[in-house]
């Protein structure tokens, strides 16, 4: 054979790994081993119990030394783990770390194979492809791109602000990229956090001001990511900004406007308090707003929507001229080497659980409804109040509305226990109701939690285990009248309970944002079956995604409480760091190339290529192929008709010997 | 429109007064009702909680009889026999091993089953085929001042909510405002009205109907409207033993089809409504016509 030849002897080393259990517990190892002895071109040929250990790696090394191996393959785990282990074990021996092929004997095999005699069969067959298919490797350098050092975060909640903040004061720029007028998201919202009861403005506000004072940080609030492509180190992002008709930078937030607005009183539901109260066409998000500048909503806005209206809120703003109805839309593009998504969580709809009464009976409320009426900012400046006015005599909290349920989402929302308990307390705190909490289980598994759970139950707070079956306004005795009833198994007591109460809050729970699908794919992410994004690893790459150069934090990726999204951001804000760091990526050589020689200048490969890598040289009459560009994938390689594009690490003859390899391994 | 029409026992039995009433009301609305040739017991509840696979032969009869008769909707008003015929239709579709005995014990009386035939409620087929528009246009006595609980009754929306919410359906409320009724808010119109505990363990089934007559006449009902026999039966028959244990909680309970042909101006006697053990309070006074 003439690749034979040219590469001269071959003399193959092959390693199968036991893996502990996890192969050598359905594959018989040594007997896969002493098929690989025999066949053609093998010199050495062992099983070891983890070929991955240092020993393992001696092991490869030592034999290129003392066997003179000039190609290596190792029967072992999925090559996304440990091909780069191997590699570099083989490169330390001396040799080009391309002359190695990895067989995935574990996920392919032993795992999924419920039959010792056909995990081993399998085994054998695989290893025979790698072998038969190392013959042709050639020796190939891997190339290194720059990588652009500013990173955009996606997302202005706690997660992403957290990040952003984090990269900026290490000395990166940083884009903030936020869809609602103002940063700060959900726990803008809230009164007091959890477990330690401090206001949760407090805390949060400094860090919205220091992103907007930060001078590595450019902020686009009201703006949405529209188009990604590139790829780690070098992405290019088109950012679509919506009009606020409000100058940034010349509004000053003294909301004269919005007392001189045609219309005299709010009128609009106000997305912050959750509708709890109304807001005007211009107003200012809430009063910690970051920026803090006003925005006009266009749907609402008589002169947006019509063209006629008198702008008294154009007077108001006088020579400040900060009010701008002629505003358009703006697409930006940005070049970042990083990306992190912190896109977020959104509320169960309590509607869609019909037996709990929201919508139906006015005191039956959110978690988040209760959140804003504690708040000294909400709608009732802190007063707990029943939808007539009256002060609640007895709450009652329904635990896992939306979680823990086959119905509806099936996952534990893991932060409507504490939130719940928090609120119970600021109930007792503001009010002189009794509060029962109905639960299925107390979740309170984080630093602080459990003791949270002891001082509720020492405030006077019940708890009745049971998941409340409906709650309803029929009565059944004197004491019923007039109240909301739940109707619950007490699961402890072992009977049914009607509790007649004054206020119901529903703890709904967390789901994946109504647009999770196409935030994933703008991004190239995968998502569970749930629809959270999803994580390269569950435990050992939690915030890195399939897609280099792509990081979530927060909520999107499953529902957290702040401290873990707060972790998770600075996770996800280190990994940037180590890539920016680095200055460079290393790129796999599998990139196609032109044989000139046996190009016939057809054109057919120039529309297929999707990162236009292929250029035509028309004094040749010939295609090329930009190897910076080019991605691997192969798709020219498959349509050149006379088969002049080739491709490296998938050459014709190592995926045909492969191929043969596998159907008659025997 | 025209429907093929199983009545089920109750409607030849107890519940007759509900045939009585639906036909004509049917009629009237130019809906034409075939009964089926030689249907036979549905099986009820009692049935399917024995023996499945035979019960859903049972069924299934009935089925393969409306499908020879031609490709018609099946019309069933009883909620037990709408109930069990759909769950056969579902179980002969999920579950492979009672469709084989279902083939094998309908070939035996040459009779096949594609599962073409829908079962369909009169509310549903009211609602969505007939329509609120034409209902409206019938009305000559509108039900002004009538104070209405809607009762549906566990069946015809668990566990297959087909036509309407499970927790809380509105079709019969709709229907009913039509009619110019009032609707009264009657958060119990799921509730169990004690199905067959009532005969054998009363102290539990007539709790839960004593519940729901005292709440209608909480609420102020006239008169509380059903779809359903056993629940008419219940909420009509004991009056006497809810006296004895509880409190009286007099109020009548007819069926929707009934109060639909007094509102299409129908003669009183021809809808059923003497059948009642507590009769219906007449209608409300209609307001006097204001002369200028």
């Amino acid at each position: 054979m003439n690749t034979n030849q040219k590469n001269g002897e071959v003399r193959i080393g092959f390693y199968i790994c036991h893996c502990g259990h996890n192969i050598a517990g359905m594959v018989d190892c040594p007997a896969v081993a002493q098929y690989a002895a025999k066949l053609p071109g093998v010199v050495v040929s062992r099983d070891y119990k983890y070929m991955c250990s240092d020993p393992g790696q001696e092991l490869i090394q030592q034999d290129i030394r003392e066997h003179q191996l000039n190609r290596v393959v190792v029967a072992s785990c999925s090559p996304l783990l440990h091909e780069h282990t191997f590699r570099n074990a083989v490169a330390a021996g001396g040799l080009n770390p391309f002359y190695f092929q990895m067989v995935n004997i574990r996920e392919h095999d032993s795992w999924v194979t419920a039959d010792r005699g056909q995990a081993t069969a399998k085994a054998k067959s695989l290893a025979h492809a790698a072998i038969r298919r190392v013959r042709f490797h050639r020796a190939l350098e891997t190339t290194r791109a720059p990588i652009h050092p500013d990173v955009l975060v996606v997302g202005g909640g706690i997660s992403g602000i957290h990040a952003a903040l984090t990269v900026a004061n290490a000395g990166k720029k940083v884009f903030l990229v936020e869809r609602n007028p103002s940063i700060g998201g959900h726990m803008a919202q809230f009164d007091k956090t959890f477990p330690t009861l401090d206001c949760a403005a407090c805390i949060l506000t400094p860090k919205m001001s220091a992103v907007r004072s930060h001078e590595n940080i450019t902020l686009w609030t009201y703006s949405e990511v529209v188009k990604v492509s590139g790829y780690v180190g070098n992405y290019t992002v088109t950012v679509r900004r919506r009009p606020r008709y409000v100058n940034e930078e010349l509004c000053v937030g003294c909301l004269e406007c919005i007392t001189a607005c045609v219309f005299k009183e709010p009128k609009f539901a106000d997305e912050f308090n959750v509708g709890l109260s109304k807001r005007k066409p211009i107003y200012i998000p809430f009063a910690q707003a970051v920026p803090p500048v006003v925005v006009i909503d266009p749907e609402r806005c008589l002169q947006v929507r019509t063209g006629k209206c008198k702008k008294t809120c154009l007077e108001a703003c006088a020579d400040r001229h900060a009010i701008d109805f002629a505003q358009k839309e703006e697409l930006v593009e940005i070049k970042v080497g990083n990306i992190i998504i912190a896109t977020g969580f959104k509320l169960f709809d309590a509607k869609r659980l019909p037996q709990y009464g929201y919508g139906r009976y006015p005191n039956v409320l959110t978690a988040i409804e209760v959140e804003r009426y504690v708040n000294s900012s909400g709608p009732t400046a802190g007063e707990i109040v029943l939808r007539d006015g009256r002060h609640p005599k007895s709450v009652g909290f329904i635990l896992c509305v939306g979680s823990r349920d086959m119905k509806t989402n099936r996952w534990c929302s893991r932060t409507c226990c504490m939130h719940s308990m928090k609120l119970a307390q600021l109930v007792r705190e503001h009010t002189d109701a009794d509060v029962t909490v109905f639960y299925m289980d107390i979740r309170a598994p984080g630093k602080g939690y459990e003791e949270f759970y002891d001082k509720s139950l020492a405030e006077g707070i019940q708890f009745v285990r049971g998941r409340v079956a409906e709650v309803t306004d029929w009565a059944l005795s004197p004491e019923e009248e007039g109240k909301l009833v739940m109707r619950v198994e007490d699961t402890l007591a072992g009977f049914v309970r009607r509790v007649p109460v004054d206020m119901i809050v529903l703890a709904a729970g967390m789901e994946p944002q109504a647009d999770s699908q196409d935030v994933r794919r703008l991004f190239n992410m995968s998502c569970g079956t749930e629809g959270w994004f999803l994580e390269k690893h569950p435990k050992l790459a939690p915030v890195s995604t399939f897609t280099d150069g792509v990081f979530i934090a927060g909520c999107c990726q499953g529902p957290k409480d702040i401290p873990d999204s707060v972790a998770q951001a600075g996770a996800a804000a280190a990994e940037a760091m180590a890539l920016i760091d680095k200055g460079y990526i290393e790129q796999e050589p599998n990139t196609a190339y032109i044989v000139e020689a046996d190009c016939c200048g057809c054109k057919s490969c120039l529309p297929l290529c999707p990162y236009t890598a292929i250029t035509f040289e028309e004094t040749k009459q010939k295609a090329q192929i930009n190897q910076a560009l080019c991605k691997g994938c192969g798709t020219c390689v498959a349509a050149c008709p006379s088969g002049s594009i080739k491709q490296n690490l998938f050459e014709d003859e190592e995926i045909f010997s492969e191929i043969e390899g596998v159907l008659n391994y025997a | 429109m025209k429907y093929s029409y199983f009545p089920g026992c109750s409607l030849k039995g107890l519940g007759r007064a509900y045939e009585e009433s639906l036909l004509p009301v049917m009629r009237h609305l130019g809906v034409e009702l075939a009964e089926l040739n030689d249907w036979n017991c549905c099986g009820a509840t009692a049935y399917m909680s024995v023996d499945e696979s035979m019960a859903a032969v049972l069924a299934a009869r009935n089925l393969a009889i409306a499908e020879k008769a031609g490709p018609e909707d099946l019309l069933t008003p009883c909620s037990a026999c709408y109930l069990v015929l759909n769950k056969t239709k579902h179980n002969i579709t999920d579950y492979p091993e009672i469709n084989a005995t279902v083939r094998k014990a309908l070939a035996g009386a040459h009779l096949t089953y594609s599962g073409k035939v829908p079962v369909r409620h009169p509310l549903d087929v009211l609602i969505n085929d007939v329509g609120l528009d034409v209902i409206k246009e019938k009305v000559v006595r509108p039900l002004k001042g009538l104070k209405v609980a809607p009762y549906y009754g566990c069946q015809i929306v668990r566990p297959y909510a087909t036509f309407d919410d499970a927790w809380n359906p509105t079709t019969m409320d709709r229907l009913l405002a039509t009619l110019g009724a009032e609707v009264v808010d009657y958060p119990l119109k799921t509730k169990c009205c004690g199905g067959s505990l009532t005969g054998t363990v009363p102290e539990a089934g007539l709790r839960l109907t004593y519940i729901l007559l005292k709440e209608a006449v909480r609420r102020g009902a006239d008169v509380i409207a059903t779809v359903c026999p056993l629940c008419q039966f219940n909420l009509d028959a004991y009056h006497d033993q809810i006296d004895r244990r509880w409190e009286p909680a007099r109020v009548a309970t007819v069926y929707f089809t009934q109060l639909m042909g007094l509102a299409f101006g129908l003669p009183p006697e021809q809808l059923g409504l003497k059948r009642n053990m507590v009769a219906m309070k007449p209608l409300p006074a209609e307001p006097a016509k204001v002369k200028v």
